[in-house]
């Protein structure tokens, strides 16, 4: 294995682009070093990007935050305007890991990593997140849902990389919410997630909304219909529950050690609901 | 298979080595400095017993390759003592016996210090919270938690 420190995006692209062997992006390692102890992946060149100018760095520029592909969850979570405006999203990377864990691992790691229990990632769908990717192509951007495709698998083509996410500022009255299903309060992974953003009029009525669920297919799903039967209402119970059957009609997990297709199914309506609740309290509701 | 050449700092000492792209810090801390404090009980970022910091951050030492480490600032338990005199932190683990076997101590120490920089006056649910990825099989963690609340209070006093 070859190890190698990129000084510019360009130059960690054409490494990525030139090798013919097995490469991995190295930024919090949180994933890539565990993959390699088990031995489910053998880099023969590992690039590592954090020595590229300004990819550690979160910026507020016009209309959204921009947060390097580097940039660590406890990071995130110490910056005082993204904590007003995205607590749905800090509570999302408050959850992965340990302390430890939080002080190397990325939003863009998880996203990567492509784990359809990836916890920031449907708090980050729900919010309209994009990411800039730099490749051989020059530079690009999509959407965060566009780039986990299955299990462990990205669309990133060879030689591309994620360099930074930006995240769009929320208007006024508007919040969002991540929940989670786990067994055990913390160091575990999602079994079921939801995350919801919204946006409401100051009269309390809802003009927005996004519902996506995490760990219910594999990858992550936005509920399109769900945000419907809150859009024009006050988040009241008999919405919510519509919203709730939605998001049960979607689903379509699997069965497996942490929960049951029909456990899974149920729980993500739920937690839907629950979430809904919490933005709208947070919208100042 | 070319060596990467490495300057860090180490608990206040300049350290240069020698590593393989696919060396842990944690293996290179142990094997090649003799820093053997930090433990390996994982191997994959889920006991904590590696734990140091890296440039004022708190990870874990398993989950960092030595060539990351350049031209980085390291501190590992080793550093943790003026001498022979304890840090507070130490003095109360032995006062509350807040450890049996030893192996996580090290990195909970670390852990700990890195806490009570961040925040003096942590509630119990902080420092539970903030330990939760240092795992201990002897003490149940009670008289853990107890000495860490302690050794907050005496340092704030
Ligand atoms: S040895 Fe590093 S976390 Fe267990
Ligand atoms: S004292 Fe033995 S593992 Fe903690």
């Amino acid at each position: 294995m070859r190890y190698v420190a990129a000084k510019s995006a360009e130059e960690a692209s054409n490494f990525l682009l030139q090798e013919t062997g097995v490469s991995r992006v190295l930024a919090g390692g949180t994933d890539v070093l565990v993959q390699m102890k088990s031995g489910m992946i053998e880099p023969d060149l590992i690039v590592d990007i954090k020595k590229i100018p300004g990819i550690r760095n979160i910026t507020e520029l016009d209309g959204f935050f921009r947060i390097g592909a580097a940039v660590s969850g406890s990071e995130v979570k110490d910056h005082e305007n993204i904590n007003k405006m995205l607590p749905g999203v800090v509570e999302a990377l408050d959850l992965i890991g340990s302390t430890q864990i939080q002080g190397r691992c990325t939003m863009v790691g998880n996203l990567c990593n492509a784990s359809p229990a990836a916890d920031s990632v449907p708090a980050l769908v729900a919010v309209n997140a994009k990411v800039n990717i730099i490749g051989p192509q020059g530079e690009r951007s999509c959407n965060v849902e566009e780039i986990p495709i299955a299990p462990g698998k990205t669309s990133l083509k060879k030689g591309e990389f994620i360099v930074s996410v930006d995240i769009p500022y929320r208007p006024e009255f508007s919040s969002d919410a991540y929940l989670r299903f786990t067994p055990r309060t913390e160091m575990d992974i999602a079994v079921v997630s939801a995350s919801v953003a919204i946006e409401m009029s100051k009269e309390g009525i809802c003009e927005n909304a996004k519902v996506v669920l995490g760990a219910v297919a594999p990858t992550v799903k936005i509920v399109g219909d769900a945000s419907k039967e809150i859009v024009g209402t006050k988040l009241d119970e008999s919405s919510l529950k519509k919203m709730s059957l939605k998001c049960v009609e979607i689903c379509e997990p699997i069965s497996d050690k942490r929960g049951t297709v029909e456990f899974r199914t149920e729980v993500a309506g739920v937690l839907a609901s629950r979430a809904a609740k919490i933005a709208y309290k947070r919208a100042g509701f | 298979m070319s060596q990467v050449h490495i300057k860090t700092k180490i608990n206040g000492d300049n350290i240069e080595f020698l590593c393989d792209p696919e060396e842990t810090l944690l293996d290179i801390l142990r094997d090649k400095l003799h820093l053997t404090g930090t433990k390996e009980g994982c191997g994959t970022g889920d006991c904590g017993a590696c734990s140091i910091t890296l440039d004022g951050k708190l990870v874990c030492s398993c989950l960092v390759l030595g060539a990351e480490a350049d031209n980085s600032e390291i501190s590992t338990i080793e550093g943790m003592s003026n001498g022979e005199k304890l840090h507070p932190l130490q003095q109360k683990f032995l006062d509350h016996a807040a450890l049996q076997c030893g192996v996580c101590t090290p990195g909970i120490l670390v852990a700990a210090k890195s806490l009570l920089e961040k925040n003096p006056d942590p509630t119990e649910s902080e420092v539970r919270y903030w330990l939760a990825g240092n795992l201990c099989r002897c003490t149940g963690y009670d008289k853990i938690i107890k000495a860490v609340l302690d050794a907050a209070k005496e340092m704030r006093s």
